[in-house]
Order: C-alpha cells, then sequence, then structure tokens
C-alpha cells in the first residue's frame, strides 16, 4: 500500500471538486440580559440582526413579551427564534383557554425547557432567558441552554456578548472578588443603569451586539419598555 | 430517501428592494448563472403576486420556479373563493418563513432568498426571508452582493430622505443597479423593477441602463 502522503496529489488536490453542504445552522448574534431584583426584574437586548460581516437590520429587538409578568430573551439562530417563539405563543393561547388564566412566569419556564428538550438531537440553536415575576411578586430569571437545561438565578446575560457581561454582573450585583463590602439589595435605578452601562461596554468590543437596547422592566404594574441608542458601527 | 438537492445549479444574483412613501420597489436582474457561466440572460427574477403583493427571489431559479407555481395555484383557489379576501403581504411572508423553515429541518431547503413587498393597511411592507427561515423587516433589504455594496447607498438615502416618492426610490434602485452591474462578476445589464402602490402593482418590463466603461483601462494588476 502506498502512503498516505503520497496519494495527495497536489495539483489534483488543488482542483478537487469541493463539497459545498448544507449548514442548518447560522449565527445571528444578538445579546441579551436579565436581572431580578426584590419585587421587579429587568430583561432588555440589543436590537442588531447580524450575519458574517454584514448586518441584516438595526431594529430587531430579541425580547418577546409572553404575558404581562413574564419576557422572554432569546437569541443565537433566527430561524429557530422565529419558530420557537411562534409555538411558544400558540402553547401560552391553549394554555388560557384551557385554564382561564395567564401562566406563571415559573410555569413558562418549565415548558420551554420541554420544549427545547423535545429537539434534543436537532435542537432550537437558541440562547433563552425568561425574566418576569413569580407567584409572591418577587423578581425571577431563568437561564437555559439551547436544549432546555435550566436554573433560577438573580442575573444572566446570554447571546454573543455573554462573556464580557456575566463577570461585570457577578461582580456588581454578586459582589464577586470584593472585599469588605456591604451586601445591599438592587434598586430599580441601579439595575437599569448598570444594564444600560453593560450593553454600551459589550457594543465597544462586540461586533454583533449594537445598534439599540431594548430594556423592559417587569413589576405588579406590568412590563415598561424603554429603548436608547447604542453605537451602530 | 432520494438524495436532496445540497448545492444550487442555475442561479440569481442580488435582489434590492426599498420602501417609499406609499409603495415597495423590488429589483433583480435577468441573469441565471451555472456556475460562473452567463447560461441565461433573460429570465425573470420577480413576480407580482397579486393586486397588493409582489415578490423577489434570488439562489436557485428552480427551486424559485417550483415556489413560484405553487403560489399562483394558490392565488388562483383564492381567487375562485370570490370572498373578497386575497394573500396580503405579511401573510404570505409568513406563510414562506414557515415553507422555507420546514424544508430547512429536513434537510431539503429551497435554495434561495426572497424579499417579499406589498401594501397592508395602506402601511409598505418589506420582508425578506432565506433557504433556513432566517426572516425580517426592514426598509430596505438588498441580498448577495448587494448586501454590501447596494445596501449602505439605500440605507443612506433612505435615512435622509424617509418619505421618498415613487421616482426617487426608482432613481436609487436605477443607481444601485448599475453599481451592481460594475462591480458584481454574476450580474448583467438589464433587470427588471417590480412596483407596488395603492393603484396595484406592476412589474416592468425589462431595462438596459447606459454604461461607461471609459475609466476601465486605468484599473490594472488583476489580468
Amino acid at each position: 500500500m502506498t502512503s498516505v502522503l503520497s496519494d495527495i496529489n497536489q495539483e489534483e488536490s488543488h482542483y478537487a471538486p469541493k463539497q459545498a453542504y448544507f449548514n442548518p445552522y447560522e449565527q445571528n448574534g444578538g445579546t441579551v440580559l436579565a436581572v431580578a431584583g426584590e419585587d421587579f426584574s429587568v430583561i432588555a437586548s440589543d436590537t442588531r440582526l447580524s450575519q458574517g460581516f454584514s448586518i441584516h437590520t438595526r431594529d430587531l429587538p430579541k425580547t418577546y413579551k409572553l404575558t404581562s409578568s413574564t419576557v422572554l430573551g432569546a437569541c443565537g439562530f433566527h430561524g429557530d427564534t422565529l419558530t420557537l417563539t411562534k409555538i411558544l405563543q400558540a402553547r401560552l393561547k391553549m394554555y388560557e383557554h384551557e385554564h382561564n388564566k395567564k401562566m406563571s412566569t415559573t410555569a413558562v419556564a418549565a415548558m420551554l425547557s420541554t420544549m427545547l428538550y423535545s429537539r434534543r438531537f436537532f435542537p432550537f440553536y437558541v440562547y433563552n432567558i425568561v425574566a418576569g415575576l413569580d407567584e409572591e411578586g418577587k423578581g425571577c430569571v431563568f437561564s437555559f441552554d439551547p436544549v432546555g437545561s435550566y436554573e433560577r438565578e438573580t442575573y444572566r446575560a446570554g447571546g454573543s456578548a455573554s462573556a464580557m457581561l456575566q463577570p461585570l454582573l457577578d461582580n456588581q450585583i454578586g459582589f464577586k472578588n470584593q472585599h469588605g463590602v456591604t451586601k445591599t439589595p438592587l434598586s430599580q435605578e441601579k439595575a437599569i443603569k448598570l444594564v444600560k452601562d453593560v450593553f454600551i461596554s459589550a457594543a465597544e468590543r462586540d461586533i454583533y451586539t449594537g445598534d439599540a437596547i431594548v430594556l423592559n422592566l417587569i413589576t405588579k404594574d406590568g412590563v415598561k419598555v424603554e429603548t436608547f441608542p447604542l453605537r451602530r458601527d | 430517501m432520494t438524495k436532496n438537492k445540497l448545492a444550487p445549479t442555475v442561479t440569481g444574483t442580488s435582489v434590492l428592494g426599498i420602501k417609499f412613501n406609499g409603495g415597495v420597489v423590488i429589483a433583480a436582474d435577468m441573469l441565471g448563472s451555472y456556475g460562473s457561466l452567463a447560461r441565461y440572460r433573460n429570465l425573470s427574477r420577480v413576480m407580482k403576486v397579486n393586486d397588493s403583493t409582489i415578490i423577489g427571489c434570488g439562489g436557485d431559479y428552480a427551486d424559485f420556479q417550483y415556489l413560484q407555481s405553487v403560489i399562483e395555484q394558490r392565488v388562483i383557489d383564492e381567487e375562485c373563493l370570490n370572498d373578497g379576501f386575497g394573500y396580503t403581504p405579511r401573510g404570505l411572508y409568513s406563510w414562506m418563513t414557515r415553507i422555507l423553515y420546514n424544508r430547512r429541518s429536513q434537510f431539503n431547503p429551497l435554495w434561495n432568498v426572497f424579499l417579499v413587498g406589498g401594501l397592508q393597511d395602506g402601511e409598505p411592507f418589506l420582508g425578506f426571508v432565506d433557504k433556513i427561515g432566517v426572516a425580517y423587516e426592514s426598509p430596505t433589504i438588498c441580498t448577495g452582493y448587494g448586501a454590501y455594496i447596494a445596501n449602505p447607498l439605500l440605507r443612506e438615502a433612505y435615512e435622509n430622505n424617509p418619505n421618498m416618492t415613487l421616482e426617487e426610490a426608482q432613481k436609487q434602485i436605477e443607481r444601485c443597479m448599475k453599481i451592481l452591474y460594475y462591480r458584481d462578476a454574476r450580474s448583467i445589464n438589464k433587470y427588471e423593477v417590480a412596483i407596488v402602490t395603492k393603484d396595484g402593482c406592476i412589474v416592468k418590463p425589462p431595462v438596459q441602463p447606459e454604461t461607461n466603461w471609459e475609466i476601465a483601462h486605468l484599473i490594472k494588476g488583476y489580468e
């Protein structure tokens, strides 16, 4: 048998037909961030939809209002995000008609987990974060991986700039790596200021984050939406 | 299982779309490329769906013709009901996202990008769908090479003048199609424009704009 190396003719391998294969996924970027407070939660996302080096649109918020006290943040592959949110909306409507009440945030999170796992072997390439109020009216945040593993947390960043935002939140909200600090509970104002600041920082370094922020403040009075600009380059 | 198509054959290049005050314009050139061979020089890549909806298509031409025939039959079925209802731009757009997403999930994609344009409730609509089900709306959309060359120009024009007239929008499209013809090797100097306004929609006859290659000889070193 001839050696593998001698089999490869330089000339031939250069002109060998290339098998272009079909990739059912794409990374469309975007960042979501959620913070839970005592009686509120904040969930924000940027509004950029990209593909490689081009920007599809500068106006596509990645937060989806599910009920009056639950908002979903979803980014990753936009085709899956569209499908997932479409199914979610339908399931919420079915639940409402069957049980004559809105689904609670904790129930939405549990349902989303099973929906994601149902596609375990052809996953929804979507990073989800659910924010809202729990049955006691306390702020809650649930973070998911694309195949449905989830947990309740007080703050979480997801998507393309998550690795930049999360350590900052660990320090500023979780008081990690700080000495002699008094752990004061997070106020609404501080949460919002912090969210805006970290997004501005993320937009500086991550090309898939920018254009604008959409910020949802969830309290017992409902969801208040606020938008403000980020750098567009 | 039969072998799924995993690469396009005869393809169309960029599609451009822009909203204006009271409607939408979609344009695409008429070349059907077979790899780098300019094989068909008179293919229509824009389509009138009904009096309020148009689409433009890039990518595999056979897949476009397939979806075109499906849409045409559905429009006929819809008209036969004679109930005064028909496909709205948003409705068709939403349906197309599901078809394309479903086909990609079966690993048998329709190898296309589509722009859907129209007027719904008096408001212009312009949406994008691709072969894996990514979809979005935007006031200006360009696909393929146009995403890099034409879209920045159209975005700038739209930002400076968000309430363009039809004539101004057409001017911008003509400018971009010309630039694309100069720079995109898979393009041809002949294109069609589809327009939606409240008076209905039309696919205009092909245009072949004047070009000027006077400075071409100055570009050297790429032979």
